[in-house]
């Protein structure tokens, strides 16, 4: 059951030639091999965009630095946010999403298999057009190639009269596609969940990861498209002389700050509540408890779902709104902070008494509910608008936010890939090596990210190419770059353990973690078709009734 | 290896879960909205914000003769695939070919009032913001109806050809919810232009 080779005498079955390999990877559609696909393309452009975060960070090592042409540094911020939003972020997770719902609802595939290397196909694509952009950026015009106004694209920066060329192009056909892309998927997630689980599976026996992805998908439809919507608006103007941001002939620039943020800010949920739901996974298991308020756990995730499609303009306090407008923003965006306040009561809460080890994926899961909690923290500051008009455009936001993506999102995710990768690949990562990463990653997370609030303060504005010396922001952002670099040390180790335990990492079995859904019934690397049988589910816990049939969930529920 | 995948021991009676077919388009079904919502919030939004003519009341006609084909178009899929469902075949394929000329009549209309507005009165997408507003929110929906055409074209043709039966009514039955979203998009464009915007 645990192999899928049919072994059948007298013949000898040889390995098949890696253009068979690789050809069997390309046309695949099946939902773990599309999972790990996803996940594999996010890696290359996490390479790719931590590159550009470091080019950025040495220009601004100190004052007048002339590393890069302001040029090159705005195509490099650009670059940098478009593609770890877009192409590292949203692929990684998606690709988890497709990875462990099925296995975990006990499904064969996903409801869509085609539909699944469709979107993945789309996405892919999309980044290769955003890249495609520094060799066929300039068109005809000779001006400029990778788009260089910044990943908002605000107008008039994207006309074509302030972005010539075809930069801007690529930039909006990219997302356009990957947009496409994340919406197939997204339907592909939902039709999933709600039509293929296994019997006794209700919705309220979900894993709190399948039931966090189909409240994240449902988010996809609504907080996607508005993007897709503009970048359709954009490309009018920019292609058929529409006048959609067009101020010259009544259009509205701030229109497209609307049309973005609404977009923008939910999509900062659509990250982060896949990692709330690796986190409702880990640390349940690693503190040997089942999770705390599971109801309250999943009425949360849907309260936020809901509250962060109304919280958008708080990105925009400092364009002039009216004071309503701004009071609104401000107590919405204030309130998202309750029922992410709840999540992270019930994560301690489930801590709370366990037998907690420490093994490499609850480090990243400590590490992330502190800095989440700080991250949020920021964020209620930012969100009162007098305080927001003193710092918008800050490094202070760049800080904020930075918290919530590398502290918050990126430390879940690497806690996720300690935990599965052993049932991706069938072999540990090294906890000796994780070791190192996480505290690698810690240092140098908190030297950038924390310090990186400081010259936010004392006025330094976000996505200036060089300084002034003698403004007090030289060591600081010294300080800023040294933690950049610490950084990118831990991820090399991160990505050195991930290659050296495929091939010498000791041997994952089943079940290494003792843990309770489904994916862990069965092998690992588990087979193409997942289950032999269709299990049959009982409780929250199904592991955990077949290893202690004399006290099942069952009976508490 | 595949004797053990057929094998569903509990495969529990009373274990029903939703077509996933009718699921996915719902959820298609809801992105399109927010992507035309997007569109209808722009349309609002630049009424009378344009510098230059023409305007919506100098040009605008309501397209009432069309608007009654693609309404009733809506009726007519209904009953087809109530029809099919029921393996009334002949019946089934004279609604789904009268639903089809609804939705090319409509399609037609479309034309129409886009060349007299383009020849007549010189109003394209890059004239005023009306232009560029009014053709995207057509245009947007014109495509949702031409692309629902089509897919009734292809069903069209293989019912012709006798490949459309009692088993295959769950898939006109979610392309039926398609072509209602397009209807229904209609009511609200038709709302929005003819209406509020004159």
């Amino acid at each position: 059951m645990s192999s899928n080779a049919i072994t059948i005498p007298g013949t000898q079955i040889q390995a098949r030639p890696w253009v068979d390999e690789l050809h069997q990877w390309v046309t695949t559609v099946d939902h773990k091999r599309l999972g790990i696909l996803y996940i594999l393309s996010a890696l290359l452009f996490l390479a790719i965009g931590g590159v550009e975060a470091l080019i950025i960070r040495i220009q601004l090592m100190h004052s007048h630095n002339n590393f890069v042409s302001p040029e090159v540094f705005n195509r490099m911020f650009t670059m940098h946010g478009t593609t770890m939003i877009f192409f590292v972020a949203m692929p990684v997770l998606f690709g988890f999403a497709n990875y462990l719902v099925p296995l975990m609802i006990g499904a064969r595939d996903m409801a869509f298999p085609r539909l699944n290397a469709f979107s993945f196909w789309l996405s892919f694509l999309g980044g290769l057009l955003l890249y495609f952009s520094f060799l066929g950026g300039s068109g005809l015009y000779g001006a400029g190639n990778a788009p260089d106004v910044g990943w908002w694209s605000y107008a008039p920066l994207g006309a074509r009269a302030f972005s010539p060329g075809h930069s801007s192009d690529y930039w909006t056909l990219s997302l356009l596609v990957s947009g496409f892309g994340s919406i197939g998927t997204a339907i592909n997630i939902i039709a999933t969940i709600l039509c293929l689980r296994c019997p006794g599976m209700k919705i309220s026996r979900m894993p709190l990861l399948v039931w966090l992805n189909l409240v994240m998908a449902g988010m996809v439809l609504i907080a996607i498209t508005p993007l897709s919507a503009a970048q359709i608006m954009l490309l009018i103007d920019r292609y058929l002389g529409g006048h959609f941001f067009d101020t010259q002939a009544g259009g509205s620039a701030v229109l497209w700050m609307h049309f973005f943020w609404i977009f923008g800010h939910p999509e900062v949920y659509i990250l982060i509540i896949p990692c709330f739901a690796f986190m409702s996974e880990i640390i349940p298991v690693f503190s040997r408890k089942p999770i705390f308020g599971y109801p309250v756990m999943v009425g949360a995730t849907v309260c936020i779902a809901f509250v962060s499609m109304s919280v958008w303009a708080h990105h925009m306090f400092t364009i002039g709104m009216n004071s309503y407008a701004n009071s609104f923003f401000t107590l919405t965006t204030m309130a998202v902070g309750v029922p992410t306040g709840i999540k992270i009561f019930n994560w301690i809460g489930t801590m709370w008494g366990g037998k907690i080890q420490f093994k490499t994926p609850m480090l990243f899961s400590i590490g992330f509910l502190f800095q989440f909690l700080i991250a949020g923290l920021t964020g209620i500051m930012m969100a009162s608008s007098p305080f927001d008009w003193q710092l918008s455009l800050s490094y202070f936001v760049v800080a904020h936010f930075h918290y919530v993506i590398v502290g918050g999102i990126l430390f879940a995710l690497f806690g996720a890939f300690y935990y599965w990768y052993p049932k991706m690949t069938g072999r540990m990562l090294s906890e000796r090596l994780g070791k190192w990463h996480f505290w690698l990653f810690l240092i140098g997370f908190h030297l950038t990210f924390d310090v990186m609030h400081i010259p936010g303060l004392l006025g330094m504005p976000r996505r200036i190419y060089t300084y002034e010396p003698g403004r007090g922001w030289d060591t600081l952002n010294f300080i800023i770059t040294i933690g950049a670099f610490i950084q990118a040390l831990a991820i090399l180790v991160f990505l050195a353990n991930l290659a050296i335990s495929y091939f010498k990492g000791a041997r994952a079995g089943n079940d290494p973690w003792d843990a309770w859904t489904l994916e862990w019934s069965i092998s690992s690397p588990p087979p193409v078709y997942n289950f032999a049988t269709v299990p049959t589910v009982e409780s929250r816990r199904p592991l955990w009734d077949l290893k202690h049939p004399e006290d099942p969930d069952s009976r508490y529920e | 290896m595949s004797a053990v995948t057929t094998s569903f021991p509990n495969a529990a009676a009373g274990w029903q879960l939703p077509s996933r077919g009718k699921v996915a388009m719902a959820g298609l079904i809801v992105a399109e909205s927010a992507i035309f919502t997007i569109f209808v919030v722009a349309y609002l939004f630049y009424l009378g914000k344009s510098i230059t003519g023409p305007t919506p009341p100098e040009v605008l006609e309501t397209p009432i003769f069309y608007t009654i084909c693609l309404l009733s178009s809506s009726l007519t899929i209904h009953f087809a695939a109530k029809c099919l469902a029921r393996g009334i075949g002949f019946a089934f394929l004279g609604l789904w070919l009268l639903t089809i000329a609804l939705g090319g009549l409509f399609l037609y209309g479309t034309a129409q009032e886009w060349h007299r507005l383009i020849y007549e009165h010189g109003l394209t997408i890059s004239t005023n913001l009306f232009g560029t507003t009014y053709y995207s929110l057509v245009g947007l929906h014109g495509f949702h109806v031409t692309v629902g055409l089509v897919m009734l074209l292809t069903v069209a043709v293989l019912g012709l050809c006798g490949r459309v039966g009692v088993k295959q009514s769950g898939h006109i039955e979610v392309l039926a919810m398609y072509w209602h979203f397009v209807d229904a998009v209609w009511v609200v464009v038709f709302t929005v232009v003819y209406v509020l915007g004159r």
